[in-house]
């Protein structure tokens, strides 16, 4: 591989970790907000100052704020992410199960989306500005229109209570089997797929359609090649970069679109356990959740950038 | 010999409109090309001529049954080979293209896929209609990469579009349009977006590759010049109509309609060159350049001088820092040293050093008309700004000024109102005249005006701006690469090539032999309108490298 | 001049949104209960005193509507008002100024934008209280860099334009350049996002009171009725229906309307389209 590919990619991973970096300052940043004492809050209004002051000696909150800073990174870094205020437990294990979960329901509902939306974003294209082309835009405005807890219910209504095909909670638990795991999900999958569907198909039609109005694609048709070809030999490849961006950025938004979705559903993620701890001001949990997630998302941001930078031939053959 | 010569195209009462869907109004259709007939035999070159909006390209994408946008052929017959191709369906027609007939563009550099090799393009037409398998397509590609000239024949397939030059595109895209051995191709302005010193060799090539192949070739380009090397018949269009159509000489030499007498008398313009004034209006000193942290000099100890009333011609290709040359003198580029004198005073080398009265003094015309004016702003605001704005004129005064101005670029007052949407070309450039006039400067630079405008159309700013500089005194500082504007209205001359200054003096001198190479390259290169041109330059050329 | 047909899909979309918003305005005169009055039965069907049936402590369900689209309407305005007076100011300055600023602003907005904005806010409103200056605050901020990045792109793309190299060279100062030259040629686009950043707002802000973190009871939100409702359809009660409903016509009305003003800027004043 040539070195400017290498240097660029090298480049770009280096500025997500600063920004992942930078994300993290953010979030401890945000949670230090809190007006008023968190050994305080803890022990209640009846506690003694020594208690108060033990307490605060014991977590370290005299220290400045940096210290207490690097010191949270390091941890969570190697994995600690502490204890929760709500009930003392250790972070990490109930994490790691949640943290699975949610990446559990992502997956099915990336594996059921992204195929479907560039599938269509193929025929929409294929069909421009025909009947099928106009109702697929239509639907696709609708859905990126409506919330998600809207969908969620109407679905759950129509389907877990009238019909009673599926059951209106999804929860999942050690030990289930993948068969049961998957019914569980049908529902979740189902809005989270609506939610994403749209928005990907349509920056997919975009895209190739914008490849299509290029110079070269006129040239294939006046070579006497079919449509399909064209569009598979010719415009595909030069669509691809955009495509992977979208696809990863879409991904990048479901994983944030999962938090409301395991809220309707009571599904056992770690969105729902960072709501739960939101509401409970329980600042170690909400830390940790929000770095995960933030890492995610960047992590995954990373990947679109590098795919599109590697899809470029003009850097993967420079002159 | 062989047979008679058969016939490979013939185009009768060909008819195509386009239709218009104007936001909120009805649409409506246009004609685009209007009864136009021709024939074309085996071997022979039709030269399509006529200027932006003629049909010439509608014409030649016909033989291939295809239309640009949404236009369609809606009445006359195509006959290729002797089969109506217009009755033969989509299936037919792509049985056709490529293997019958190809087409080379207008830019190489888009038309080839970014993304994959050069040779997997070329041979993909002989490929995909079966007309050879892979080896003798890829040999016959080397073939003719070598006849065309490109570097390295037998490895240059491998590169990718964006590592070979536009001149070697361009005939890797004639390569590419021969490869399937076609009957016909058309070329598209197949050497407009080309330098002149390319542009030359690029025509060599094709013309060639033409008679060694025996094919026949629609050549459309709106440069008459060109078009007398190339082809062997003429036919001129305008407004979708066919004007005039005859052989080449009859067509140079005794052109028998108005409009093909005005086409090929264009370049006439006379103006007799001035001596230069003691003091010169505008001093650029050894003035030299870079752009921000980079190494390499875009202008280099740059020396010249422009007298009132005068006009310098800057002329020189694309990378010889002509227009970098402007930004400097305006300042939205501060040189690294050197330094410009106007009317007596040092400018402050950055445009924010400079007072209103240093800016008033100092206008500028740009290439492109439809960017040079806000879109949104109309005519009256347009060239009301600088009345405004320098002069603080306003109400009716104003307005008095510019009817005044409107009447000076030969417009009426009727297009106060209007927005550069609304214009044609030609009158865009003129209201970015009268705005450049509307400030009273002593100096105009015009960057490239006329290059993007029809020849005809060009002539008229070119008749204007001299017209304006006998009235108003208005020097010119006139940047171009063409070299027959050159003639028709310099006093003097300064010849770029690479950041320096080549060749520097009054018309006369630097237009006489003995010439630097780089000035004769260039001088030689300009396509004369004499038949066999093209024959005499290219084996002059290689008489001098076979010497040396 | 011609009179240009507005399509249909765009009169549809100004009748809703101009319907809702007549609501938020009137909201006190129009509602036929107070807003939090315990009125009937838990969970009563739709009937002629409560034309859409009552909620899950049994208030009238049509004046919590209306008294929530006053409160939606109102947070989502002034969070769009914040987002795109502070976005497009600093979009354009960032643009037209360049330098150190603009390499400040937009490596600033880099950041923010880093992380997904639902994360942000939620550990945002794990410390802060959930007062509506909050909200506003916080989804007005948040949609401010997206803002930001849209008007700095439109703004950098105009810059670089012919007639304002030409109004730069005239000797004209930034805030000609900026609202003569400039400003005319981004407005439409602009307008456009407008709508969407609003759609946007809602969507959050409907998130959020759902989630708990947004608007608090006894005050009505949508967001809000859907959480206190959903328990109902479990029993098959189609009460949370209702408010996530309206959201889902407000939004897809002002998309049609945005889609329309977007459709219409490719005809340059009096000129054929671009």
């Amino acid at each position: 591989m040539p070195s400017t590919l290498i240097a660029q990619v090298a480049r770009r991973v280096v500025l997500g970790v600063l920004m992942l970096l930078g994300v993290s300052a953010l979030i401890f940043a945000g949670t230090q907000l809190l007006p008023g004492d968190v050994a305080q809050s803890i022990l209640g209004q009846e506690a003694t100052p020594e208690a108060v002051a033990n307490l605060r000696k014991e977590m370290g909150l005299n220290d400045p704020a940096i210290t207490r800073y690097a010191h949270w990174l390091g941890g969570a870094v190697t994995g600690d992410f502490g204890r929760a205020l709500s009930n003392g437990q250790p972070i990490s294990a109930t994490l790691g199960k949640r943290l699975y979960n949610t990446l559990f329901l992502a997956f099915w509902a990336a594996l059921v989306s992204v195929p479907l939306a560039i599938g269509l974003g193929i025929i929409a294209v294929r069909h421009r500005n025909g009947f099928i082309d106009r109702t697929i835009s239509g639907l696709g405005l609708a859905s990126v229109s409506l919330p998600e807890f809207f969908v969620g219910y109407v679905l759950m209504y129509f389907f877990a209570v009238k019909l009673q095909w599926v059951s209106s909670v999804s929860t999942v638990f050690d030990g289930m089997p993948l068969s049961e795991r998957l019914g569980a999900i049908v529902l979740p999958v189902a809005v989270l797929t609506m939610a994403v569907l749209a928005h990907m198909m349509r920056m997919t039609r975009a895209a190739i359609m914008n490849v299509m109005q290029s110079a070269y694609i006129e040239t294939a048709e006046l070579k006497g090649l079919g449509a399909l070809r064209i569009i598979y030999r010719h415009a595909l490849p030069n669509a691809l970069a955009p495509i992977i961006n979208v696809v990863m950025l879409n991904l990048a938004f479901l994983v944030v679109g999962v938090v409301v979705v395991e809220v309707i559903f009571v599904y056992p993620g770690m969105g729902q356990f960072l709501v739960d701890h939101v509401s409970k001001r329980d600042v170690p949990v909400v830390q940790a959740c929000g770095l995960i997630f933030a890492t995610v998302y960047i992590g995954l941001n990373i990947v679109a950038d590098i795919a599109g930078i590697m899809s470029n031939p003009r850097l993967r053959h420079p002159k | 010999m062989s047979a008679a010569p058969t016939m490979v195209l013939e185009i009768r009462n060909l008819r195509i409109e386009v239709t218009v869907r104007p936001p909120g109004e009805k649409p409506r259709d246009i004609l685009i090309v209007d009864d136009v007939s021709l024939t074309l035999q085996k071997g022979r070159v039709l030269g399509l001529i006529g200027e932006s909006g003629a049909g010439k390209s509608t014409v030649g994408l016909s033989a291939l049954g295809y239309g640009r946008g949404g236009v369609r052929i809606t009445g006359g017959e195509v006959w290729l080979n002797g089969r109506d191709i217009l009755q033969g369906g989509a299936k037919g027609l792509r049985a056709l293209r490529g293997r019958e007939v190809s087409y080379v563009a207008q830019s190489a550099a888009a038309a080839f896929n970014p993304s994959h090799r050069l040779m997997k393009q070329v041979v993909e037409t002989a490929l995909h209609h079966g007309v050879s398998n892979r080896q003798q397509a890829e040999q016959r590609a080397i073939a003719l990469f070598r006849k065309l000239g490109l570097p390295d024949p037998k490895n240059f397939g491998q590169r990718f579009p964006h590592q070979v030059s536009g001149g070697q595109l361009q005939r890797a895209m004639t390569a590419m349009a021969l490869c399937a051995q076609p009957d016909l191709i058309v070329f598209d302005e197949p050497t407009t977006a080309l330098d002149v010193t390319t542009q030359i060799d690029v025509l060599a090539a094709i013309k060639d590759a033409i008679r060694d192949t025996g094919v026949a070739a629609l050549y459309i380009t709106h440069d008459l010049a060109v078009v007398a090397q190339v082809s062997d018949d003429i036919m001129v269009l305008r407004h979708g109509k066919m004007v005039e159509l005859g052989e080449t000489a009859q067509i140079i030499h005794a052109p028998r309609q108005e409009y093909t007498r005005a086409l090929v008398s264009v370049r006439s313009i006379a103006h007799d060159e001035q001596p230069p004034t003691k003091q010169p209006l505008l001093s650029i000193r050894n003035v030299t350049a870079r752009y921000a942290g980079r190494d390499v000099k875009v202008l280099d100890a740059v020396t010249c001088d422009l007298c009132t009333g005068q006009t310098l011609a800057i002329v020189g290709e694309s990378g010889s820092g002509k227009s970098t040359l402007a930004r400097v003198i305006t300042g939205l580029l501060a040189p690294s040293q050197g330094d410009i004198v106007f009317n007596g005073k040092t400018l402050p080398a950055r445009l924010a050093g400079r007072d209103k009265e240093d800016l008033r003094g100092l206008q500028m015309v740009y290439q492109m008309a439809d960017v040079a004016m806000n879109p949104r702003h109309t005519v009256g605001k347009i060239i009301g700004r600088p009345l405004e704005f320098y002069f603080g004129l306003r109400g009716d005064e104003k307005k008095r000024r510019v009817q005044q101005l409107l009447d000076e670029i030969e417009m009426g007052s009727g297009y106060i109102d209007r927005y550069p949407a609304e214009l044609s070309g030609g009158q865009k450039q003129r209201v970015c005249i009268a705005r450049a006039l509307a400030a009273k400067p002593r100096l105009i630079i015009c960057d490239e005006v006329t290059s993007a405008l029809d020849p005809l159309v060009a002539d008229g700013i070119l008749k204007l701006l001299l017209n304006l500089q006998k009235i108003e005194g208005v020097a010119y500082l006139y940047i171009t690469h063409d070299l027959t504007t050159v003639r028709a209205i310099a006093d003097s001359i300064a010849v770029m090539y690479q950041g320096r200054i080549v060749r520097y003096g009054p018309k006369s001198q630097v237009l006489t032999a003995p010439f630097d190479d780089y000035t004769d390259l260039l001088l030689s290169s300009v396509p004369e309108m004499e038949l066999g041109w093209l024959e005499s330059t290219i084996s002059r050329r290689r008489m001098e490298s076979a010497g040396h | 001049m011609t009179r240009r047909r507005i399509p249909v899909s765009a009169l549809i979309g100004l009748l809703f949104t101009g319907g809702f918003v007549f609501i938020a305005l009137f909201a006190p005169w129009l509602a036929p209960h107070p807003n939090s009055v315990v009125v009937g039965d838990v969970w009563a069907p739709a009937s002629a005193q409560h034309w859409l049936g009552t909620d899950n402590i049994g208030r009238d369900l049509l004046s919590r509507m209306i008294h929530g689209t006053r409160v939606t309407l109102t947070i989502a305005g002034l969070a769009t008002a914040l987002s795109f007076g502070v976005g497009s100011v600093l979009g354009f300055v960032a643009a037209v100024v360049g330098g150190w600023l603009d390499q400040l602003l937009s490596r600033g907005v880099d950041l923010l934008m880093a992380i997904p904005t639902l994360i942000f806010a939620l550990v945002v409103l794990s410390v802060l209280p959930t007062t509506i200056t909050v909200l506003v605050l916080v989804v007005g901020t948040l949609d401010a860099t997206r803002v930001f990045r849209l008007s700095r792109a439109l703004a950098a793309d105009i810059n670089v334009m012919d007639y304002v190299e030409a109004a730069r060279l005239r000797g004209e100062k930034t805030p000609w350049i900026v609202f003569s030259e400039i400003l005319p040629n981004a407005l439409t686009p602009l307008v456009s996002e407008l709508g969407l950043r609003f759609i946007f707002a809602v969507l959050f802000l409907s998130a959020l009171s759902f989630i708990g973190l947004g608007v608090q009871p006894p005050d009505a939100d949508w967001g809000n009725m859907v959480k206190e409702n959903k328990e109902g359809i479990v029993f098959g009660i189609p009460a949370a229906l209702i408010p996530a409903g309206a959201i889902a016509v407000l939004t897809i009305s002002v998309n049609l309307m945005a889609d329309w003003v977007l459709n219409r800027t490719t005809d340059l004043k009096g000129g054929r389209g671009a």
